[in-house]
């Protein structure tokens, strides 16, 4: 049991007017249209057993947003990536996206709207880079004039990532940098509006840390969830911040006032200070909290 | 290292030529040869439905039955296997995993245990699979019918384990059934267990048998593109369109039926269902929308091969045709493992 609580109800808080707008709503009882929000979760709770993880969240995420999913190991980042790609029920609440909710859509629908990249790929058998890639144009199986650029997407996105020379290359041949490059790639290959990433970096070099994190800032009119466990870099990406406690609070808002020391060092129970590095605000851990 | 592969449609079209080839080869050997112009004669007066007596046309009404369901049963088993190994990401399945053809091959041979005829033994052995099919669905109904789309890995498990469950059970009845029966019997019970396509004479179960192959091949194929994505598992194949409980549900009910339809038309014929789908991942990739045209075609091809051979070498006796495939399918996969 972490001694960090967000608010003495244990409940979320959403800072920054823009994410305050909807909780603001929905306590005035009011029953409003949603904005023009391309995510929205109205009360979402997220359980694993008994525990609960992230209680009563509400998040608006309008297109363009890059949102960085930040909090201890087991705090529940995954499990909401999961939930807000529809691949599981929200334990209360509501996920909307584009307007409907999550369960409106159907399963191909929601292959149009979201990709998402895992951090547990699975390779039983001998496939091709480019085969694993041009998967993600499964959705447009229907419209074969779309799916006649499948080659050129996948290649396309394959470069954006670094991996051109992997793609004949068999998958399980990979390392697990490289895996994971193919992996946002094939996300990005799908074409949606919406990506979630569940530690897109986690296994990358220096190098390729910021090169997959500059890849995907480019598409600019593309929205990003990621779970981030690096916090300058999470701080370098998004726009905005989610912070899970693992005990049901949370915080959300625009990234200056989320992403700060005084409230990253309880998130991990251990003090975290900020330097200036030309110009850049960089965290450091400097160990447990007395 | 990069993949080169021969192109896919030169491996189909081989497959196919092979598959007719493997067939005239059923057709014209046996204890009995037919020379190629008295067979081509015969199959022209069959085409045409003229009643001309003559040797060629005795054999062919007495080896396409039996070449058809060879090649119906070596079909079906492959795809299944095929089905299996990509459904449970498992290149160790086959398809007898699921304890379907356990249940078959109970219901079989309590059948010649009891007197039953090789009709009713058959029918038997097909309600035996549906009643194992039906305790598979029953027993891992929590996978099976997912209230979340997304399976995680442990419970990935449970249809591979429920199956094996149910295997072994039938294993423990077959063995009562075994050392029970009557000592008359236990041979021809025996020889029903190492798969003996014998009873394969009548052309309507012929027909049954290629039709209901050629039925839930098409049936499986339907669903290929999406189970290459469920290669990726289950999230990503989700996230990617694909509705995985529905389709992994569609595709068990088609691998029993296959399993189920194959043990009961020629009893347990092993290793073509493990061993086809694994030469051709090797020429064609994993991608099930190659793999199981591949597998189902090699797999017919290879039943009929050892049937062929194995009522020809040592005629008039005949060698179990599981055992004839696994003499020489080994070596060759063996031989195939060690190149790099």
């Amino acid at each position: 049991m972490t001694t960090w609580a967000l608010t003495p109800a244990g409940s979320g808080a959403a800072v920054a007017a823009d994410a305050a707008s909807g909780a603001a709503r929905r306590a005035a009882g009011a029953a409003a249209p949603l904005p023009a929000s391309l995510l929205s979760c109205r009360g979402v709770d997220v359980r694993a057993g008994t525990r609960c993880l992230v209680r009563g969240l509400d998040l608006d995420i309008t297109p363009g947003q890059r949102w960085a999913v930040v909090g201890p190991n087991g705090a529940g980042k995954s499990s909401l990536l999961l939930v807000l790609a529809g691949a599981r029920r929200p334990d209360a609440g509501a996920v909307a996206l584009g307007g409907q909710t999550l369960g409106h859509w159907s399963v191909e629908a929601l292959a149009g709207l979201r990709a998402m990249v895992t951090d547990r790929w699975v390779d039983p058998f001998a496939t091709s880079v480019r085969d694993t890639v041009q998967a993600a144009r499964f959705r447009l199986r229907g419209a074969p004039a779309l799916a006649a650029g499948a080659a050129d997407v996948a290649g396309n996105c394959l470069a954006l990532l670094d991996c051109a020379h992997l793609a004949g290359r068999d998958v399980r041949q990979l390392s697990r940098g490289e895996r994971q490059r193919v992996a946002v790639a094939t996300a990005l290959a799908q074409d949606t509006a919406l990506v979630l990433l569940d530690e897109p970096i986690s296994h990358q070099d220096p190098r390729h840390q910021v090169q997959v994190l500059q890849a995907l800032q480019a598409r600019t009119a593309t929205t990003y969830v990621a779970a981030l466990h690096d916090i300058n870099a999470a701080a370098r990406f998004a726009t905005h911040a989610l912070l899970l406690a693992g005990d049901g609070s949370w915080v959300a808002g625009a990234r200056d006032t989320v992403l700060t020391r005084e409230r990253l060092s309880p998130l991990f129970s251990t003090t975290i200070t900020e330097i200036d590095v030309a110009g850049q605000r960089v965290f450091v851990s400097l160990g447990d909290a007395a | 290292m990069d993949l080169h592969r021969a192109p896919p449609r030169t491996v189909l079209q081989l497959l196919a030529l092979a598959t007719l080839l493997a067939l005239l080869a059923a057709l014209r050997f046996g204890s009995v040869s037919v020379d190629t112009a008295g067979l081509v004669q015969a199959l022209g007066d069959l085409a045409l439905g003229q009643d001309r007596p003559s040797l060629a046309t005795t054999l062919l009404s007495l080896r396409l039955p039996r070449a058809g369901t060879a090649m119906a049963v070596g079909g079906l088993l492959a795809l299944s296997g095929a089905l299996l190994q990509a459904l449970l990401r498992n290149p160790l399945a086959d398809p007898y995993v699921l304890g379907v053809s356990g249940g078959a091959s109970c219901a079989a041979l309590l059948a010649i245990a009891v007197g039953a005829g090789a009709a009713l033994t058959a029918l038997c052995a097909a309600g035996g699979a549906l009643l194992a099919l039906a305790l598979l669905f029953v027993l891992a109904h929590r996978t099976l019918f997912a209230r979340d789309a997304v399976l995680d890995a442990g419970r990935d498990n449970t249809i591979l384990l429920t199956g094996v469950m149910i295997a072994s059970l039938c294993t423990a009845v077959l063995s009562l059934a075994l050392s029970l029966a009557p000592d008359g019997r236990l041979r021809s019970m025996v020889f029903w267990l190492l798969g003996d396509l014998g009873g394969a004479t009548s052309p309507a179960l012929a027909a049954l048998a290629v039709s209901g192959w050629v039925l839930l091949w098409a049936l499986a194929q339907r669903d290929a593109a999406a189970l290459n994505l469920m290669l990726g598992g289950d999230l990503q194949a989700y996230t990617q369109g694909v509705a995985t409980t529905q389709v992994r549900r569609r595709l068990i009910i088609i691998t029993a039926v296959a399993t189920g339809l194959a043990v009961a038309l020629a009893g347990a014929v092993g290793f073509v269902g493990f061993v086809a789908p694994h030469l051709v991942r090797r020429l064609v990739g994993a991608n099930p929308r190659l793999v199981l045209p591949a597998a189902t075609l090699l797999g017919a091809v290879l039943v009929l091969l050892a049937d062929t051979i194995g009522r020809s070498v040592v005629a008039p006796l005949q060698l179990p045709v599981g055992a004839l495939m696994a003499l020489i399918g080994v070596p060759v996969f063996v031989w195939q493992l060690q190149r790099p």
